[in-house]
């Protein structure tokens, strides 16, 4: 009983030391929204890029009558949720959000995001390609959000392994065959790339390449237009190469994938413009030894580009100060001082064309051996087909994890084309299901 | 006490031996992974043996208490901060739900007691999106209270306290103190809870390790990464989105580091752990 005395004594003092650490610090931090007159207008910005908050120092030491707060985020799904459910509960929304392309449309729908065409932002149009700038005022008159950044795909390959094999780099999905047929019969433990279950994003941007444009909005009626010809051709062709298994079946950015990189069990990523990032990450030491090349193309006359991942800064239908907010974004997305820092701190790959060509000089450290690597990505971003998504991307998204694993698990080509019909009949249903009028 | 003079007899059985050693070789598996894991750097994390240390342990935490101006170490105080006042409140109230159920008679009690075992049937995770919407209404969200607040009623608590104040606290203490005139709460304040305190560190170390490990309440709640606990801030650092590599070595480092309180707490406080199944067993 002694010692219980003590050690509840003991309890009671560090929590209230606990407590009055703890519950002095929450006065410290900014309030969301609050601003009087005479003091700055404060903003909560929730983003996830690394080191943004570097960025918007630069900002905080510029503008001392708008303060921002970035409030650092776990990626952009769970960012989204947290907002529309802040959205639902009418409180606890951030004034500023790093929102991906294809969540916008999601957004727009729940009444997450206000109209800035009224706003310092809504003069920007000229800085962004029209595919882009399609993407953030879903073709109509209203302005959702500032493009920040973009990801163009092309193609990463192990310049030492194709040397070694005398491959010559594939321009056309036929050579790109060839080439993992080649690499695979050499050594069969290596793979040109991998076909990823996981990854959403990654197929979309394949089937935005050979044409394909998922939803399409006319009036109030939206359509679901997956299983077309330009998605099931790339669905064939991919479940080909991994019927034959001359392609890996297992998703990027799993351990084993990783390792993959790194040992060159995978000799070449298809991936954007961010991607030496996570190749610096991961592959640390095969540093030199990769380049990059435009997409392999289905008709090398017309070359088209797909679009993995990229962002905008949009602002919340919740925000009180919307014009203060939509000067910040405007600023960050389109400032050359501002873009030099998101290029240097947090590593994108910028949507505003003219700050994206005078920022972006030398090569990342990881492809120093390649010194026209900007070039590459320009010319692809300049390409970048029009895509048109929907407001239930995530139904679409989950329905190609679920659909599209079994298929990679089969390895049968013909279970693909299944996947992809498979994916249209539960978007379409869904939509339905939602109150939406589809054609 | 039959059984412990005849163990003290008996050979120990082997089997049972055997038993217990895999068990404990289960238990302990993990934490050799997160030993070895943790030393690691990010090239030899995926590549070399699983179980064989390497020599970048204090690289790791180094790196770790960098990254982000030392946001680690904030999120290690405000799991502290929640699972330590949490808990405590949360024994408190618990205490005080469990001496009044087990020694008042009021109209509806047997109610409140079904229905509170009912909350102990409904897992916390199912009540965090209810309870976000319910915060958000008075502009609680995005705040340490909206964390705090919520951990403070556990049902399960009420219904140990219950028990152990019926086992603990002798009616005829209670009637002498009223007969020599105490108030209630004095009574409860300075009679039953130093009686109950063995069954109350009990609810004190099952609440601590409850809110230590809860992801799904502060994920909700919470926008701002200052005020993450350890577990919603080290998946971020395994999210942090397809454009950046998740930092495995960070998270391994920070995994190992966010388990030693819990180990000290267990080892600090086991005695009275087994002070308490002691009386336990006198009393019962």
């Amino acid at each position: 009983m002694r010692y219980s005395f003590r050690a509840g004594a003991a309890a009671i003092i560090t929590a209230a030391a606990l407590l009055a650490t703890g519950c002095s610090t929450p006065a410290n931090s900014p309030e969301a929204g609050g601003s009087g007159s005479g003091t700055p207008v404060e903003l909560t910005y929730w983003a996830w890029a690394p080191n943004l908050e570097k960025v918007v120092d630069i900002w905080n030491q510029k503008n001392p009558d708008i303060h921002v707060t970035v409030n650092k985020q776990d990626g952009g799904d769970p960012a989204v949720t947290k907002l529309l459910t802040a959205i639902k509960a009418g409180s606890g929304a951030p004034d500023l959000i790093q929102a991906e392309y294809q969540k916008i449309p999601t957004l727009v729908s729940a009444d997450a995001l206000a109209d800035l065409s009224g706003t310092a932002a809504g003069g920007t149009k000229d800085s962004f390609p029209a595919g882009v700038w399609d993407s953030v005022t879903l073709g109509g008159d209203a302005l959702y959000a500032v493009p920040q950044d973009t990801g163009p795909v092309v193609f990463y390959y192990r310049a030492d392994i194709f040397e070694n094999l005398g491959l010559s780099v594939p321009t056309t999905w036929d050579e790109y065959a060839a080439a993992a047929k080649t690499i695979h019969d050499a050594d069969p433990s290596q793979f040109l790339g991998t076909f990823s279950s996981n990854d959403a994003g990654w197929f979309t941007a394949m089937s935005q390449q050979a044409g394909a444009s998922w939803w399409g909005v006319d009036g109030d009626a939206w359509s679901v237009n997956i299983d077309k010809e330009p998605t099931q051709k790339v669905a064939n062709y991919w479940g080909g190469l991994v019927e034959s298994g001359v392609i890996d079946n297992q998703p990027m950015y799993t351990p084993a994938w990783n390792t993959g990189l790194n040992t060159g069990k995978q000799v070449g990523w298809l991936s954007a413009a961010w991607g030496p990032g996570v190749l610096s990450g991961n592959a640390e030491s095969t540093a030199g030894k990769w380049k990059v090349a435009p997409m392999p193309q289905w008709d090398a006359s017309k070359p088209a580009t797909g679009n993995w991942g990229g962002s905008s800064t949009a602002v919340t239908t919740q925000s009180k100060n919307v014009e203060a907010a939509a000067k910040f974004a405007t600023w960050l997305n389109t400032d050359p001082e501002a873009i030099k820092a998101l290029v240097t701190e947090t590593g994108i790959y910028p949507a505003d064309s003219a700050g994206a060509k005078s920022a972006l000089t030398a090569p990342p450290a990881f492809f120093s051996n390649q010194p026209d690597f900007y070039d590459v990505i320009a010319k692809a971003a300049a390409t970048v087909s029009n895509f048109t998504y929907g407001p239930n991307v995530n139904v679409a998204f989950s329905a190609y994890n679920d659909e599209f694993a079994k298929a990679a698990q089969s390895k049968k080509q013909s279970d693909f084309a299944k996947a992809v019909s498979n994916m249209q009949t539960i978007t379409t249903d869904d939509l339905k299901k939602t109150g939406f009028t589809v054609k | 006490m039959s059984t412990a003079t005849m163990s003290t007899k008996e050979k120990p059985s082997v089997v049972s031996t055997g038993i217990l050693l895999l068990g404990a070789l289960y238990c302990l598996f993990p934490i050799i992974w997160v030993v070895a894991a943790a030393s690691k750097d990010s090239s030899q994390l995926f590549s070399t043996f699983t179980l064989a240390p390497s020599t970048h342990l204090w690289d790791n935490i180094v790196d770790l208490t960098q990254y982000r101006d030392g946001l680690f170490w904030r999120w290690m105080m405000n799991t502290a901060l929640y699972a330590g006042v949490g808990a405590i409140l949360s024994t408190w109230v618990s205490a005080l739900s469990g001496y009044v159920l087990a020694k008042f008679d009021f109209p509806g009690k047997s109610g409140v007691f079904k229905v509170l075992l009912m909350g102990v049937l409904v897992p916390g995770v199912i009540l965090a999106i209810p309870q976000y919407l319910m915060l958000a209404q008075v502009g609680l969200t995005n705040t340490y209270w909206s964390v705090l607040l919520p951990q403070i009623i556990s049902p399960y608590g009420i219904y140990l306290a219950r028990i152990y104040a019926a086992a603990a606290v002798p009616n005829d203490v209670i009637e002498a103190a009223r007969t020599e005139g105490a108030k209630e709460l004095y009574i409860f304040n300075r009679i039953a809870v130093p009686m109950m305190l063995p069954g109350l560190v009990t609810i004190f170390l099952f609440q601590f390790v409850a809110v230590w490990n809860n992801f799904m309440l502060p994920y909700i709640m919470l926008g701002n990464d200052q005020l993450f606990p350890i577990t919603v801030g080290l998946n971020g650092l395994l999210n942090q989105g397809a454009t950046a590599p998740a930092m495995y070595t960070l998270v391994l480092a920070g995994a190992l580091l966010s388990i030693i309180p819990l180990i000290l707490l267990f080892l600090l406080l086991q005695r009275y752990w087994r002070v308490d199944l002691a009386a336990g067993a006198v009393k019962a």
